[in-house]
C-alpha cells in the first residue's frame, strides 16, 4: 500500500474530570503515517506530550479491533469517523488529508458524564440491561441445545441484532440523546429466539423504564443512530422495540 | 510436593465420582459467604453468574468500563464441543484425545477430559441463554471444522463467537447484579491478594476513575483474569490484557505454571511500522483455502503479480506435502519466520508472507460456473463469480484486512506474519482449579490450562465456560463447605492494611521516580527482547542474554520511568506502569522457564531439540512435566515439577509430513 | 404497568405522538376534500364556490361530524402540547452540546425539524383559526351575507370568505409557506408514526414509505393550490 506522512492539527477536548469545566487543546501533529490507525496517532502524541512533561489525552480503548465497544470518540462531527460501519480504532489515518483539522470530542449526552477527556461513563447502558436485558435460565436448567429448533431467518436476524457493542455511538449522534438503537438491539436479539419469549412484555417495559430513568431522550425516529453505528444495526429494531412495548403495555394483566 | 488431588479411579469416572462426593454447602450458609473475582471474561462472568444463581454473595471486578468488555468479546472463530451433532464420529474421548495430543502430550489428563464432558453443556447453556449460534435452514446448529482435527465440532456465531458467548454470560452477570447477589465493580483494578492465616481472604483494588485503593473481603478469591501475551508488547490480545492479577497472586504464593508456553498465531496482520500498538488477527479460516507463499528468490522487490508461478515457493506444501497449509498453528507459524528469517520475506518490512487467494478464486469460480451452466465461461467471468463466492465466505475478514492495510485482498494477495496470541502457560492449579494458596484459585486463561504446550483452536472459549459455569460451582464448595463458621474479615484487619501500605507505597515509588522515559517505551523494549529471544524459536544463549537484558530493564525501569499526572485522579499511564512493571518481571521468569526446558514441545521450540529437517523435537523422558515456578524473592524462583502420566492418551511423536 | 406510566414513558409519549398525528392526517384527508369543491369553478365557471358551500354546510350542520370536531381539538391539542414537551425534555438530554454538529450526516434535517415546523404550523393554525373557524363559529365577520344554495338551504357563503381572505398577498405567501411545513411535517410524521406503533415488516415500511411521500406531496400541493387558485383568479366569481 501507498502510503505517505502527514501534518494535522487536532482540536481535542481536555477536562480534568466529572467535576471541572473543559475546554479545547490545539496540538499539532508532524509526520503522521497514513497507515497508522486513529488511536496509534493518538499514542504518538500523548508520548511526546509526556516526554514534554505535558498531561498525555485520556481516552477509553482495548480491543482496537472494533469488536469491543470501548473506543468512542466523536471526531469532526461524527461518533467514530468519516468511515461508515467502523469504529474509532478501526479508522485509519488514510481517511485525513494533509494539512487537515480534526475536532475530537467525547460522547455528549447527561446520561453519558464525562470522567475525563473523551473518556466517558457509559455504566447506564449496563443497568438498562440489568432492567431486563437478558433470558432468566441459571446454569444447568437448560435442554439440548437442539431441542429447540430456530427458523433460520429469525436465527440471522437475531444475530443481527446481537452484533451490538454497546458502544453508545447512537447515543451519541442522536439528536435527542436516546438509546433507542441500543435497546432495541438488546430486545429484538432476545424477543426473536423462541428462549428469549416467555419474558418478552417484562422485558420491554423494564427497558425502557430504566432507559428512561437514566436521563436518555425519547425516539424521534430521525435515523442518526443507524447512520452512525458502527455495526450497521438497524433503524427497524427500533420499530420492533415500539411493537414489543405495544404489545406488552396493552396485555400486561397489571 | 506438587499435589494435583486427581481423584482416583478410570479416567472416565473420575469427574462424576468427585461430583458425586464432593461436600456441599447448604443455601442458608451459602449467603454468608462472599467471593471475589477478579474478571469478567468468559470465565469470570460465567464463574460470577453461576455463583450469584447459588446464593453466594460475589464481587466482580473488571477494568474496562463494563464487563461485557473483557477480552474474550474479540475470539472470533469458534467453541468446540463434543456433541457429535454432525454424527461424524465425535466423543468426549475425541476430543479428549485431539486436546491432549494438540498439547504435545503437556497437558493432565485429568483435567483435559472433564473438559471434554462438560463441552456439551456449554452448548446447552449458552443455548439457553439466548446466544444465536450460526444455524442451517432446519433450524438446528451448524458446525464448521477447525485446525488440528477431522470432525466438525465448531459452534460459531459468524466471526463473532467470543462476542456472542461473553454476551451471553454477561448478561446472565447482570441479572446477577439486579437480584443484588452480584456487585460489580467497572473500572477497578485489582492490585494485590490478601492473605490471612495462609488463606486468601480479599483483594486491594484501585478505583481507576478517583484513584482510590479499596479493600475488600471475600472467603475465596477466584482469579479470571485473562492471558498475558501483551508482555510481548504486540500481540492480538487487547490493550489493557495484563499479567498484574495473576502476578500479585505469584508473589503471595501462587506457583505460576509453564510461563514459556506461548501461542504465537500463524496469520495476522504484518507489523506496518514502529507506531504499530496490536496486531490484528486473521481467522484461522482463511488457510482452509488460501495458499501461503514466498518468492524463491531472497529479497524479491517486484509487486506479487509480477512474480510468475515457477518463482514462487509454496513452502508449507512443499515442505508438509500430507497437510500443506493446515498444519497446526506452532509449525505454520515457525517456518513462516524460517523463510523471512533467510531473506525471503515480502511487503516494506520484508516481515511476511503472502496468503494468496487467486487459485482458490479461480476454483471456486469454475465450480460455480458449473453450478450455473456456463462451460464455456472466460476468465473474467470464472474470476468474478469466483470472487462473489470467496465474498460471501470470508467477506467480513477480507474487508477488516482492507480497512487496516488499505489494500484489497481480492486483487492481491494478502501479507501476514505469526503474532502471539495466547498464552498456555499461567497460574498452577490443582484439580479443583485452586492455586498453592488455599482459597485462591484461577479460572480461564489465567490458569496453566488444559491446553499443554499449544492449544486448539476454538478451545479457549470452550474451556473458560467449563471453568466458569460447569467446575467452580462444584470445587469451590469443597473448600467453603469447611468455611462455613468463618465470619466476614473486617478490612480493617492488619493483614489488609498491610497489603494496602504495600501497594500504596509501591505507586508513590512508581510516580516518584519521575524519570525521562515513557512506560510505552519501556514496554516496546520489554517486547522486542521478548519477540527476539524468547518467541517463536529459543536458544540457550539467547535466552541467558535475555534475562540479563531483562533484568538491566528492570533496574532502568525503576529509575527512569516518566508517570505524569497524579495517584488520586484518573490516571491511565500509572495503571499502564503498574502493568509493565509486572510484565518485565514475569518476562524474566518465562525466560527462565524456557531456559529450563530444553526439549522442544508444541509452541517451546528450542532450537537445540529438532530434528535433521528442522522440527521440533520432544523429550519425554526427561520433560513430561509441568513446571510450577515458586516466588522466592527478586529474579529467585525455585521449580517444582508436576509429573504427567498418560495413562490413557499415550504419547506419540507429532508427524505432519 | 399502569395505563399512565406507559403513556407517559418515552415510547408512551411517541405513541401519543403517532395516534393522535395519523388522526390528523387523516383529518387533513376530510379536510382537504372538502376544500377542493372550490375547484369545482375550474370545470364549471357557473358555480361560483356553490358546491363548497354545500359541503361546508354539510360539515357545519352534522352532529357527527360537530362531535368529531370536539375530538379534533382534542387530538390537535395533545398533539401539539406533548410535541412540546417531547421537543424541550429531549433538548434538555444533552446539556452540554458538541462544537462540530453531526448536521445532515446522519439524518434529514427536517426529521430533526420536527418541533420547529410543528410550531410554525401551530402559528399557522392560529392565523388559519382567526381567518376562517373564529368567523364561521363565532363572530361572523365577513359572513354577514347568507346565500342560498343549490339544495335550497340558506348558509354562510364560505367561498366569498376565502376570496377574500386569498386576495391579499402576504396571506397567499404565508398559506403557501405553511404547506410547504406541512409537507415536510408530514415526510417524516407519516412514516415516522408507523414505526412508533411498530411497523417492523421490510415490506410494508417499503409500503408505508412510498405511501407517506405521496400523501406529503400531494395534500399539502392541493392546499397550497387554494390560495394560490384565488389570487390568481382562476377560481372566484
Ligand atoms: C483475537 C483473538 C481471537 C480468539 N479467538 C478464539 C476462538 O475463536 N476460539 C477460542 O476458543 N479462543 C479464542 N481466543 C482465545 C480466547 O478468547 C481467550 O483465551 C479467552 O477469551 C480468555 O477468557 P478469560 O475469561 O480467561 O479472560 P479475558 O476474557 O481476557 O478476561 C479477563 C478479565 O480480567 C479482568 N482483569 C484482568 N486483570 C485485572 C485486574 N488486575 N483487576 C481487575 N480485573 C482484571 C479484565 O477486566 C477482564 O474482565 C482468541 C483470542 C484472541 C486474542
Ligand atoms: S446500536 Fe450500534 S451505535 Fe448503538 S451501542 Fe450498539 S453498536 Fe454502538
Ligand atoms: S477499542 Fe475495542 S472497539 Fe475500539
Amino acid at each position: 500500500m501507498e502510503h505517505k506522512n502527514i501534518n494535522l492539527t487536532l482540536k481535542v477536548w481536555k477536562q480534568k474530570n466529572g467535576q471541572s469545566q473543559g475546554r479545547f487543546e490545539t496540538y499539532l501533529v508532524n509526520d503522521i503515517s497514513t497507515e497508522m490507525s486513529f488511536l496509534e496517532m493518538f499514542d504518538v502524541l500523548n508520548e511526546r506530550l509526556i516526554k514534554e512533561g505535558k498531561e498525555p489525552i485520556a481516552f477509553d480503548h482495548d480491543c482496537r479491533e472494533g469488536i469491543c465497544g470501548m473506543c468512542s470518540m466523536y471526531i469532526n462531527g461524527r461518533p467514530h469517523g468519516p468511515w461508515e460501519g467502523t469504529t474509532t480504532c478501526q479508522l485509519h489515518m488514510r481517511a485525513f488529508k494533509d494539512g487537515e483539522t480534526i475536532v475530537v470530542e467525547p460522547w455528549r449526552a447527561n446520561a453519558f458524564p464525562v470522567l475525563k477527556d473523551l473518556m466517558v461513563d457509559r455504566s447506564s447502558f449496563d443497568r438498562i440491561i440489568q432492567a431486563g436485558g437478558f433470558i432468566s435460565v441459571n446454569t444447568g436448567n437448560a435442554v439440548d441445545a437442539n431441542a429447540m429448533p430456530v427458523e433460520k431467518d429469525k436465527a440471522d436476524a437475531s444475530f443481527a441484532a446481537a452484533a451490538c457493542i454497546g458502544c453508545g455511538a447512537c447515543v451519541a449522534a442522536c439528536k435527542n440523546s436516546s438509546a433507542m438503537l441500543f435497546l432495541s438491539a438488546k430486545v429484538t436479539h432476545l424477543a426473536l429466539l423462541p428462549q428469549g419469549s416467555p419474558e418478552r412484555k417484562t422485558r420491554a417495559l423494564n427497558m425502557i423504564a430504566q432507559m428512561d430513568k437514566e436521563g436518555f431522550g425519547a425516539c424521534t425516529n430521525t435515523g442518526a443512530c443507524e447512520a452512525v453505528c458502527p455495526k450497521e444495526i438497524s433503524i427497524t429494531n427500533i420499530a420492533r422495540l415500539n411493537q414489543e412495548y405495544l404489545y406488552a403495555g396493552l396485555t400486561a394483566d397489571k | 510436593m506438587l499435589n494435583s488431588k486427581t481423584p482416583a479411579g478410570p479416567l472416565d469416572q473420575k469427574w462424576t465420582d468427585y461430583k458425586g462426593h464432593v461436600k456441599l454447602v447448604n443455601p442458608a450458609n451459602k449467603r454468608k459467604l462472599e467471593v471475589v473475582i477478579i474478571g469478567t471474561g468468559l470465565a469470570g462472568a460465567s464463574a460470577a453468574a453461576s455463583l450469584g444463581e447459588l446464593g453466594y454473595k460475589v464481587k466482580a471486578f473488571c477494568f474496562q468500563d463494563s464487563p461485557r468488555r473483557a477480552h474474550s468479546i474479540a475470539a472470533q472463530g469458534g467453541i468446540n464441543a463434543a456433541k457429535n451433532y454432525q454424527n461424524d464420529g465425535d466423543s468426549v474421548f475425541r476430543l479428549f484425545y485431539d486436546t491432549i495430543k494438540g498439547g504435545d502430550y503437556r497437558a493432565r489428563e485429568s483435567n483435559v477430559h472433564r473438559l471434554a464432558e462438560v463441552s456439551s453443556n456449554i452448548i446447552d447453556q449458552c443455548v439457553a441463554q439466548g446466544v444465536p449460534f450460526a444455524r442451517e435452514y432446519g433450524g438446528l446448529l451448524s458446525n464448521r471444522s477447525f485446525g488440528g482435527t477431522q470432525v466438525q465440532r465448531t459452534f460459531y456465531a459468524a466471526g463473532q463467537t467470543g462476542q456472542q458467548l461473553l454476551i451471553g454470560a454477561y448478561q446472565a452477570l447482570e441479572r446477577q447484579v439486579a437480584l443484588g447477589n452480584v456487585e460489580m465493580y467497572n473500572r477497578h483494578e485489582m492490585l494485590d491478594v490478601v492473605v490471612i492465616d495462609g488463606k486468601a481472604r480479599g483483594i486491594i483494588a484501585r478505583d481507576l476513575v478517583s484513584g482510590k485503593l479499596e479493600r475488600h473481603f471475600g472467603h475465596a478469591v477466584l482469579l479470571c483474569s485473562g492471558g498475558y501475551g501483551n508482555v510481548f508488547y504486540l500481540s492480538t490480545n487487547a490493550m489493557g490484557s495484563n499479567v498484574t492479577a495473576a502476578w500479585k497472586a505469584h508473589k503471595k504464593g501462587a506457583y505460576f505454571g509453564n510461563p514459556c508456553f506461548t501461542q504465537i498465531h500463524p496469520t495476522c496482520i504484518p507489523v506496518s511500522g514502529d507506531h504499530q500498538s496490536k496486531l490484528t488477527l486473521m481467522s484461522e479460516s482463511l488457510r482452509n483455502d488460501g495458499r501461503i507463499w514466498v518468492p524463491k528468490k531472497q529479497g524479491d522487490n517486484r509487486k506479487p503479480g509480477e512474480i510468475p508461478e515457477e518463482e514462487r515457493d509454496y513452502y508449507l506444501e512443499r515442505r508438509y506435502p500430507a497437510f500443506g497449509n493446515l498444519v497446526p498453528r506452532d509449525v505454520a507459524s515457525r517456518a513462516a519466520k524460517e523463510r523471512c528469517d533467510a531473506g525471503y520475506g515480502v511487503g516494506s518490512s520484508k516481515q511476511a508472507v503472502y496468503l494468496d487467494y487467486a487459485d482458490a478464486i479461480k476454483r471456486y469460480g469454475h465450480i460455480e460456473a458449473g453450478k450455473q451452466g456456463m462451460h464455456e465461461a472466460d476468465e473474467a467471468t470464472v474470476i468474478r463469480l469466483g470472487k462473489e463466492v470467496v465474498k460471501e465466505k470470508y467477506g467480513n475478514l477480507f474487508d477488516m484486512y482492507e480497512k487496516i492495510t488499505g489494500e484489497n485482498p481480492y486483487e492481491v494477495p494478502m501479507r501476514i506474519y505469526p503474532a502471539v496470541h495466547y498464552t498456555m502457560g499461567g497460574i498452577w492449579v490443582d484439580y479443583e482449579l485452586m492455586t498453592t494458596v488455599p482459597g485462591l484459585y484461577a479460572l480461564g486463561e489465567a490458569n496453566f490450562s488444559d491446553h499443554g504446550a499449544n492449544r486448539l483452536g476454538a478451545s479457549a472459549l470452550m474451556q473458560g465456560l467449563a471453568d466458569g459455569y460447569f467446575i467452580i460451582p462444584y470445587t469451590l464448595g469443597s473448600y467453603l463447605s469447611d468455611d462455613i463458621r468463618t465470619a466476614s474479615i473486617p478490612t480493617t484487619d492488619p493483614a489488609f492494611e498491610a497489603a494496602e501500605k504495600a501497594v500504596q507505597e509501591r505507586i508513590q515509588t512508581l510516580m516518584n521516580i519521575k524519570g525521562t522515559q515513557t512506560v510505552e517505551s519501556f514496554h516496546k523494549r520489554l517486547g522486542r527482547i521478548m519477540w527476539d529471544k524468547c518467541g517463536m524459536a529459543r536458544n540457550a544463549e539467547g535466552l541467558k542474554q535475555a534475562i540479563a537484558e531483562i533484568q538491566q530493564l528492570k533496574k532502568e525501569f525503576w529509575s527512569d520511568v516518566r508517570i505524569p499526572g497524579a495517584i488520586d485522579e484518573m490516571n491511565p499511564e500509572l495503571d499502564k506502569a503498574n502493568r509493565v512493571a509486572d510484565f518485565i518481571e514475569l518476562g524474566e521468569l518465562m525466560c527462565i522457564d524456557a531456559l529450563d526446558r530444553k526439549e522442544s514441545c508444541g509452541g517451546h521450540f528450542r532450537e537445540e531439540s529438532q530434528t535433521e529437517e528442522g522440527e521440533a523435537k520432544r523429550d519425554d523422558v526427561n520433560f513430561a512435566y509441568v513446571s510450577a515456578w515458586e516466588y522466592k524473592g527478586e529474579h529467585q524462583w525455585q521449580l517444582h515439577k508436576e509429573e504427567l502420566e498418560f495413562e490413557v492418551a499415550k504419547p506419540t511423536q507429532r508427524s505432519y509430513k | 404497568m399502569n395505563w399512565s406510566s406507559i403513556l407517559s414513558s418515552s415510547i408512551g409519549k411517541k405513541i401519543v405522538m403517532a395516534v393522535t398525528g395519523l388522526f390528523l392526517i387523516s383529518f387533513l384527508l376530510v379536510h382537504m376534500g372538502v376544500n377542493a369543491c372550490i375547484f369545482k369553478d375550474l370545470f364549471d365557471p357557473t358555480d361560483n364556490g356553490d358546491m363548497f358551500n354545500r359541503a361546508a354546510d354539510y360539515m357545519g350542520k352534522t352532529a357527527l361530524i360537530r362531535i368529531m370536531e370536539v375530538v379534533l381539538f382534542a387530538g390537535f391539542f395533545v398533539h401539539i402540547i406533548q410535541g412540546l414537551i417531547l421537543e424541550w425534555e429531549n433538548r434538555n438530554k444533552r446539556k452540554k452540546g458538541y462544537a462540530v454538529n453531526l448536521g445532515n450526516k446522519g439524518s434529514k434535517w427536517y426529521s430533526r425539524s420536527m418541533g420547529l415546523l410543528g410550531t410554525i404550523l401551530l402559528l399557522f393554525l392560529i392565523l388559519h383559526w382567526w381567518h376562517f373557524w373564529i368567523p364561521s363559529r363565532f363572530t361572523h365577520a365577513g359572513l354577514e351575507n347568507p346565500i342560498l344554495l343549490s339544495n335550497n338551504r340558506v348558509s354562510h357563503d364560505m367561498f366569498k370568505l376565502m376570496t377574500v381572505t386569498f386576495s391579499e398577498w402576504w396571506v397567499v405567501v404565508v398559506y403557501v409557506l405553511a404547506c410547504i411545513s406541512l409537507a415536510y411535517h408530514l415526510l417524516h410524521g407519516f412514516q415516522s408514526a408507523f414505526r412508533t406503533l411498530g411497523l417492523s415488516n421490510t415490506r410494508y415500511i417499503k409500503l408505508i414509505n412510498a405511501l407517506g411521500v405521496a400523501y406529503s406531496v400531494i395534500v399539502p400541493l392541493v392546499f397550497a393550490l387554494m390560495p394560490i387558485s384565488m389570487k390568481m383568479g382562476w377560481v372566484g366569481f
